[in-house]
């Protein structure tokens, strides 16, 4: 592409030679990218009033022979670029650099794409989502839309609470980056979906491990980066709306957003959409209190000056996600009727209503963002953002109690990113970073249900350097360090007996401060976490095009609140939860690699990766607990050193107006210490994709899409048999509660259908959509409730889109 | 000149902010209000005065230690019982049966005797729809015998299920176990 505008600059820029006299100075340096640092291939250094005519090599450097004494005006240009000149006595030998601003057209364009914040630079293990390929899931969540890419699946609660899954890793170990603000919002919990409205991003990108280390450096599992449209630097007006109903759910999504773009840089966006759906259909029968209701919205304003700018930028997550009726139980008797019952207990005719239990969680995000480029240097960009977490779960309960959340939590977070991105030495981008952070949890004394999570402060400050290195044209390298430093001051109350058998009046009487009501002590547990994580990689391009990446990174991760304080019920699984307050901090290290290229027609993408966690935090049972409400199983956090391995591989071909894109994953997790495999890992998993697109009819396309799901045959056996009661008979009697045993292989094909039309500059857009074609009865092992109910049956979704 | 402002300003912010969350503020402590820490179980003989036979308390609720009281019961005997469930946790100690009667069509006490025991029961009480709850109830004892007595209370079973309302519980029964309690009886 460069070498031919190039060529095209020639024509431009060729000028005739003229001989003078004195001519033999020599004027040379490079030609700078002034957005990126890069070395600008095929710029046209030429004298004005003169013939003498350079061009700059692929390193971007260019030397002009032959240059006569005296003032001299040397002009630069570049297809890409804004035409620069400069005014100079020429005296001797001179060395000049010209940094080049790109022109508006082609800097909207990189703006748009994101391309400016290509992550794919280094020697990250990473995947990307677009914007066309998102807008499917307009009527779903960010966790679906991930499922797409090869290697990442999703830890699920119902088909509303969707965790996505990275090479087998989940929840605390993965990182969110919404907007490059670190998403805070009680991510600790199985049953806690991120807040972000699938609707606001443009586009998603997935890195496989811990190499994005300016994100953070507790990224065991990977890190997701969510961007946002960003505004054009232009006068335009840019809208889109979406409306997307389903049958399954008899509900929908309406998503609009605008952008309206100044070419002095000055824009605004708004955006907002609105999710209603009902109880969901398993193929059998209705999924009732499966209901969900989301009021997302964001707006911002900003001015980019491209070498400075200010942006502010506000987004509300709400949403109200019911969960399935059967799936609150009393005890481990409950436990087992619901394993053997074939159709969920409370199956209810068709409703919009949504009872308990039931989430609701609203999640603010305030940004303010500057930077500034700096001449020599580089770039400074420095951020402050606050987040405000309400979360509220409702249960089921009786009496005046029944309105009454059984957990009312909110998660306040401040952050403040300072970040310094040095390019003045040659060949080097490094980036230098201060994240601090300050979080306040408070959780409602008001909801006469003891708190599972307690009040906490928690302050992090971390610092970081990375750099990438071109070696040569086919070679790059990057390396990065990170340390965390993470104090945690809470304030929980403990039943005595509870602080007693765990031991803990042995080993923290520090903490104890006074005996409390109720038979419970208040304790003040505080802790420090000191961690590290690096990264080190390299990019080999091959001469046939083919690129090889490896990446080796480390993660520190300190245990969450959860896994340190979690001291209660946990209805929908029967067990009791208790955390640890001995856990230390988990390290990972992990070798990521990627062969990618083209082979007649063939595209594909392999990636294999090693992945050794010293002291894994896992929740495993350890005993019985009898309770006035019958037996339960106590599920206590434990540490181990664990080994996953996997591979996920990506292929598509082209034919005529056919293409065929197959992507497969496999993981295997063990538990070194224990020697047996760890639970929740995703079964090996196949997705392909048959599509016929005919550019000519309006842009109409029809894909079938058959994905299987095998069983995982690796699993912990959790079983226990427990003495019950036989209702019936009044005889205890041995009963294995079977809740290990992963459910079978399942396959599901879906397809998608659409047309595109233009007009008047407006783009419309019809889509049909019909997951679970054939609507098939299946049980998902990533899914919490899958002891309770099938799986969603056929969903056929209407789309229809606009672009204005 | 303009970003140190702005980083000025976002630490004064931060320090504001974290400010609010003073160490100092000690959380109240909650009292489980879902809680029944208590399971009492009153017989009355014909002609006798009524006596607490048996009792299950649990003050740590889902903590250990639970103690379990029983009494023998006299064979060939026809009491009339009455249960009552209380949490002792709360002060004043707030007696959940009161609750249960209140919501009585969402509730029924479910007692099954193990296939040794010489005792049957009885429902003495209905709700709104005619169907019995166990708050009160008759206990016939036969020739001495032991074995275990189950208690439970089940919230939102199926009470116009097949059986429920002669106190069978079966699959059909459904609903969330709140109590399920086993003592073990002795008639002699």
């Amino acid at each position: 592409m460069f070498q031919k505008l190039s060529l095209l600059c020639f024509l431009f820029f060729v000028h005739l030679i003229v001989i003078a006299q004195d001519c033999n100075i020599s004027i040379s340096g490079q030609i700078i990218d002034i957005h990126d640092n890069t070395m600008l291939q095929g710029a046209v250094i030429s004298l004005e009033g003169s013939s003498v005519v350079a061009y700059s090599d692929k390193n971007g450097n260019y030397t002009l022979e032959d240059v006569c004494k005296g003032m001299v005006t040397i002009k630069v240009s570049h297809p890409y670029c804004e035409p620069q000149s400069k005014k100079i006595n020429l005296t001797e030998n001179t060395k000049i650099n010209f940094r080049l601003e790109h022109h508006l057209e082609e800097l909207n364009e990189i703006l748009l794409k994101g391309k400016l914040y290509e992550p794919n630079l280094n020697s990250s293990i990473t995947k990307q989502l677009k914007t066309e390929e998102l807008e499917g899931f307009s009527n779903a969540s960010l966790g679906d839309a991930l499922k797409t890419i090869s290697g990442v699946s999703s830890l699920n609660t119902g088909s509303a609470i969707v965790k996505p899954i990275i090479n087998g890793l989940h929840s605390s170990r993965v990182l969110i980056i919404n907007d490059n603000v670190r998403l805070h919002d009680q991510q600790w919990g199985e049953d806690h979906a991120p807040n972000i409205d699938i609707n606001s991003a443009a586009n998603v990108t997935i890195i496989k491990g811990a190499s994005a280390l300016k994100y953070g450096g507790d990224a065991v599992g990977g890190t997701i980066v969510v961007e946002p449209q960003k505004a054009p630097l232009k006068d335009t007006l840019m809208g889109k709306t979406i409306l997307t109903g389903a049958t399954n759910g008899r509900g929908g999504t309406l998503s609009s957003s605008l952008i309206k773009a100044n070419s002095n840089g000055f824009n605004y966006r708004i955006q907002g959409s609105l999710k209603r759906l009902g109880d969901l259909n398993a193929p059998d029968y209705q999924l009732t209190n499966t209901g969900q209701r989301e009021n997302n919205f964001s707006l911002g304003v900003g001015l980019n000056k491209i070498d400075y700018g200010i942006d502010f930028s506000y987004k509300l997550t709400n949403s109200k996600i019911g969960i399935l009726r059967s799936s609150h139980i009393g005890n481990i008797t409950d436990l087992v009727a619901s394993i053997n019952r074939p159709i969920p207990f409370v199956t209810e005719d068709f409703s919009y209503s949504i009872n308990s239990p039931k989430q609701e969680v609203t999640h603010q995000i305030f940004r303010l963002n500057t930077f500034k480029k700096l001449k020599g240097i580089g770039e400074v960009n420095l951020q402050y953002s606050f987040q405000n977490n309400d979360r509220l779960e409702f249960d089921v309960r009786i009496g005046d109690r029944r309105d009454t959340p059984a957990m009312d939590m909110n998660l306040k977070t401040h952050s403040i990113l300072a970040q310094l991105e040095w390019t003045a030495p040659e060949k080097f981008d490094s980036h230098f970073g201060i994240e601090l952070n300050a979080q306040t949890n408070f959780p409602s004394g008001e909801t006469g249900v003891r708190r599972l999570i307690p009040d906490y402060d928690m302050y992090t400050a971390g610092f970081f350097a990375t750099t990438d290195y071109k070696l040569t044209d086919t070679w790059e390298l990057d390396a990065g360090v990170r340390y965390d430093f993470n104090t945690i001051d809470a304030q929980k109350f403990y039943r005595i007996s509870r602080w007693e058998s765990q031991n803990y009046n042995q080993l923290y009487p520090q903490f104890e401060i006074e005996e409390a009501q109720g038979r419970q002590i208040l304790t003040n547990p505080t802790f420090d976490y000191h961690n590290f994580s690096g990264t080190i990689g390299g990019t080999h391009t091959f001469k046939n095009n083919w690129k090889f990446t490896a990446n080796l990174s480390s993660a520190s991760r300190a245990p969450n609140p959860s896994e340190l304080f979690s001291d209660g019920l946990h209805h929908s699984l029967a067990r009791i939860e208790l955390g640890d307050l001995q856990l230390n901090s988990e390290q990972s290290f992990k070798i990521g690699a990627e062969l990618q290229g083209e082979l007649n027609n063939l595209d594909f993408n392999i990636q294999p990766f090693y992945n050794i966690i010293n002291d894994f935090i896992l929740l495993e049972p350890s005993g019985i607990e009898s309770t006035i409400r019958g037996a339960f199983p106590i599920w206590q956090y434990r540490q181990t050193d664990a080994r996953l391995y996997g591979i996920d591989v990506g292929l598509s071909y082209a034919y005529k107006d056919f293409d065929f894109v197959s992507n497969f994953a496999y993981v295997n997790g063990q538990d070194i210490t224990r020697d047996e495999a760890i639970i929740n890992m995703p079964p090996f998993n196949m997705s392909n994709t048959l599509s016929y697109r005919k550019a000519d009819w309006n842009h109409f396309f029809l894909s079938l899409n058959s994905q299987f799901i095998a069983e995982q045959n690796r699993f912990p056996d959790n079983n226990f048999t427990q003495q019950i009661v036989n209702r019936s008979t009044g005889d205890f009697e041995n009963v294995l509660v079977d809740i290990s045993t992963p459910p079978s292989s399942y396959h599901l094909l879906n397809l998608r259908t659409g047309m595109e039309f233009e007009f008047d500059n407006k783009r419309f857009s019809i889509n049909l959509i019909i997951n679970n074609l054939l609507n098939t009865t299946y049980r998902n092992y990533l899914n919490a409730l899958r002891f309770y109910a099938d799986e969603v049956g056929t969903n056929a979704m209407l789309q229809l889109k606009l672009n204005y | 000149m303009k970003t140190i402002k702005l980083l000025s300003l976002s630490l004064l912010a931060v320090l504001t902010f974290s400010a609010c969350s003073n160490d100092d503020d000690a959380p109240e402590v909650v009292l489980e209000q879902e809680e029944i820490t208590t399971l009492n179980v009153f017989l009355t003989a014909e002609g006798g005065t009524e006596e607490l036979k048996f009792s299950y308390r649990d003050l740590d609720g889902d903590g250990a230690n639970a103690q379990v009281m029983t009494n023998n019961l006299d064979a060939n005997t026809t009491y009339t019982g009455r249960l009552e469930f209380l949490n002792e946790n709360d002060t004043p100690v707030e007696n959940v049966t009161e609750e249960i009667i209140e919501e009585d069509d969402e509730h029924q006490i479910f007692f099954v005797s193990s296939s040794g025991l010489n005792l049957t029961t009885e429902y003495l009480d209905q709700d709104g729809d005619g169907n019995p709850i166990g708050v009160e109830f008759r206990l016939v004892t036969e020739a001495a015998s032991t074995g275990n007595m189950t208690i439970l209370l089940i919230h939102e079973g199926n009470k116009f299920a097949e059986g429920a309302n002669e106190g069978v519980f079966s699959s059909v029964v459904g609903g969330d176990t709140d109590i399920e309690v086993v003592f073990n009886v002795t008639i002699d």
